[in-house]
């Protein structure tokens, strides 16, 4: 089951809890189930129904680009990152 | 207006360094040029420039790190403040990510504000928000490496990240080559030098920045006489579109100078974003790779056509194209080329990317200085960099990257700074006053290209563009603190300050010797 990291300023959606295993094949699903286990955090994390603008989502320690329509593996870790360009911030 | 029309030509340019991202006089003169119906051209001057567009913020950090006795570091503290300028958005973020990517530190806390101020808003500039912070950060391992009596290199080596390690914000690090720039500077003839003489001293520092990758199109377009051009959008400030043909010329097997490079506007290739964040040898010549891999296959389907044959029975290697089986002599893109009508057409080969896979990069710096403990100037006397490049496709450009970013790092180190007076109006306004290193205040900078492949770049590519502006600062205070006993806390380490700090620690040196 993918991993989900829960970055420090939303921890306390999950009183404290900082890696949750949450079914999902799509990084919509893990926010869709997220929010069911944790009420008030996909809202943290989505906008207009994908992932926020200030938010990146890394797959297996890679950014990825496809906001919600990304797919995860069955063992992949997953984090929602503050979102930085280079060179321009 | 939407977006569809309007068409941007990209200029020439000389750097950009992050500053010319930003949108300044543009809508103004598409307004003006609306209302008048005539062209209308709109310049800042450079005074302008400096009293209104930018700079990088001005900031408070305070750094606290634990080590134990045998220099395994064990936790850190840090809180940052960085200025905005009159609207949020400074690189605090950066700053905070960045200020010690390079250690394994278990645990740690990072506090980091972005303060609004009567200010003009900052800007990007060169890794943004990073130097400040490695400026604190490391002058703080120095000291630690000092205290524990370890080598400054061979302690950010015990510390250093490796693959696998998390990053500050969480994910692992893929592979990278940190360590490596640690001992490649170690085992350089530079470090291994002896620094002989009075008031000299030596000082090294790291950095990291992570680079970006977005979205980038190209066009490989092959002529009807098996020469071919390699389109893209972006502007280009630092060498990228040799690269652009060298990578094309790669792919393609055909010489370089059959490979023309050129840089499109905006109705003439894909959607490609901004040139900045050391994106574009990664970005975009994955973008070109693609396209010319595309053409690769067109080249394969039009042999096969030659032949008579299937295109799995036709290969493409060395820039030649070969039948499977015997008895077919191998083809060049130059004898295929004129028959590309006959056989279905123009060949090119396209692709858009919004590239992942973005590799981080790395840098050590050594600097050896003289400090004249009358005046407190400081003269540079030798400087060597190392830095990850993943694969350096034009190893001189990427030179050039590594020495223009380390000597931007020493200017801020050592006299870059803007004087206001009481009215807050800007008093060094032009480059007479506001003091950038010329090349008569610069050694020749010595680099090193570490390459420890990308693994998400199909070439092994990571942004070169940045990363070297981050070590200098701290490199340079360092070597100060060597050189004449004093840990300066602030930038720019320019001789009036500098003195004034040497004239502190002498009298208290001397109380204490008369203590005693």
């Amino acid at each position: 089951m993918p991993t989900v990291v829960i970055p420090a300023l939303l921890r306390k959606f999950t009183g404290g809890v900082e890696r949750v295993e949450v079914p999902g094949k799509s990084i919509r699903e893990l926010v869709q189930r997220l929010g069911e286990r944790f009420p008030g955090i996909d809202r943290q994390l989505l906008q207009d129904g994908d992932i926020r603008p200030s938010i990146a989502v890394s797959i297996d320690g890679e950014i990825a680009t496809g906001g919600v329509l990304d797919t995860v593996g069955e063992n992949s870790e997953v984090h929602f990152i503050p979102a930085l360009g280079g060179g321009e911030v | 207006m939407p977006v569809g029309k309007i068409k941007v030509v990209p200029a020439e340019i000389g750097g950009g360094f992050g500053g010319k991202t930003t949108i300044y006089l543009e809508p103004l003169s598409v307004l003006l040029s609306k209302k008048t119906g005539a062209p209308v051209k709109l310049v800042m001057s450079r005074s302008e420039v400096l009293r209104a567009s930018g700079p990088t913020p001005g900031s408070k950090i305070k750094v606290k790190m634990g080590a134990t006795k045998d220099g395994k570091l064990v936790a850190a503290e840090i809180w940052m403040a960085y200025q905005a300028g009159a609207f949020p958005g400074s690189p605090v973020a950066a700053g905070a990510l960045c200020i010690i990517a390079p250690y394994t530190i278990e645990n740690f806390l990072i506090d980091a504000y972005d303060v609004v101020v009567n200010r003009p808003k900052t800007a990007a500039y060169r890794a943004p928000g990073t130097t400040q912070a490695a400026f604190a950060s490391e002058t703080v391992i120095d000291e630690l490496a000092e205290k524990c009596g370890i080598d400054p290199i061979d302690f950010r080596i015990k510390n250093g990240v490796k693959e696998g390690a998390p990053q500050v914000l969480g994910p692992p690090f893929k592979r990278i080559g940190f360590i490596q720039t640690c001992e490649a500077i170690k085992n350089s003839e530079h470090y291994k030098s002896k620094l002989t003489g009075k008031f000299r001293g030596r000082g090294v520092a790291s950095g990291f920045w992570f680079n970006a990758g977005m979205q980038s199109s190209a066009t490989v377009n092959i002529h009807t006489d098996g020469t071919a051009s390699v389109v893209t959008g972006s502007p280009d400030i630092g060498g990228s579109r040799a690269s652009m043909a060298m990578i094309t010329a790669e792919v393609l097997g055909l010489p370089v100078t059959d490979v023309r490079p050129i840089t499109a506007d905006t109705d003439s290739i894909g959607h490609t974003d901004v040139t900045a964040g050391s994106r574009v040898t990664f970005a975009t010549g994955m973008a070109v790779y693609e396209a010319a891999k595309d053409a690769e296959r067109q080249l394969i389907e039009r042999a096969a056509k030659v032949w008579e044959k299937k295109p799995d029975e036709v290969e493409f290697r060395g820039g030649m194209l070969h039948a499977k089986g015997n008895g077919v002599p191998p083809m060049s893109i130059k004898q295929l080329a004129p028959r590309f009508a006959r056989t279905g057409g123009p060949i090119t080969g396209r692709a858009s990317v919004n590239a992942r896979g973005v590799g981080p990069g790395f840098a050590t710096t050594v600097v050896d200085v003289e400090v004249d403990p009358d005046t407190g100037k400081v003269q540079l006397l030798r400087c060597t960099v190392a830095q990850d490049a993943g694969k350096a496709i034009h190893p001189s450009y990427v030179e050039g990257q590594m020495q223009g970013g380390t000597a931007q790092g020493i200017g801020w180190a050592l006299n870059e700074e803007y004087f206001y007076d009481d009215n807050g109006t800007l008093r060094n306004s032009g480059f007479l006053d506001y003091r950038i290193p010329t090349c008569l205040d610069l050694p020749m900078i010595d680099t090193i290209i570490v390459e420890e492949a990308n693994p998400g770049h199909p070439l092994g590519v990571r942004g070169v563009g940045e990363v070297s502006i981050v070590p200098p600062v701290a490199a340079v205070a360092n070597a100060i603190y060597r050189a004449v006993g004093v840990r300066m806390t602030q930038t720019p380490m320019s001789p009036p300050k500098l003195l004034k700090a040497i004239l502190k620690h002498r009298g208290a040196t001397q109380h204490s010797a008369a203590a005693d």
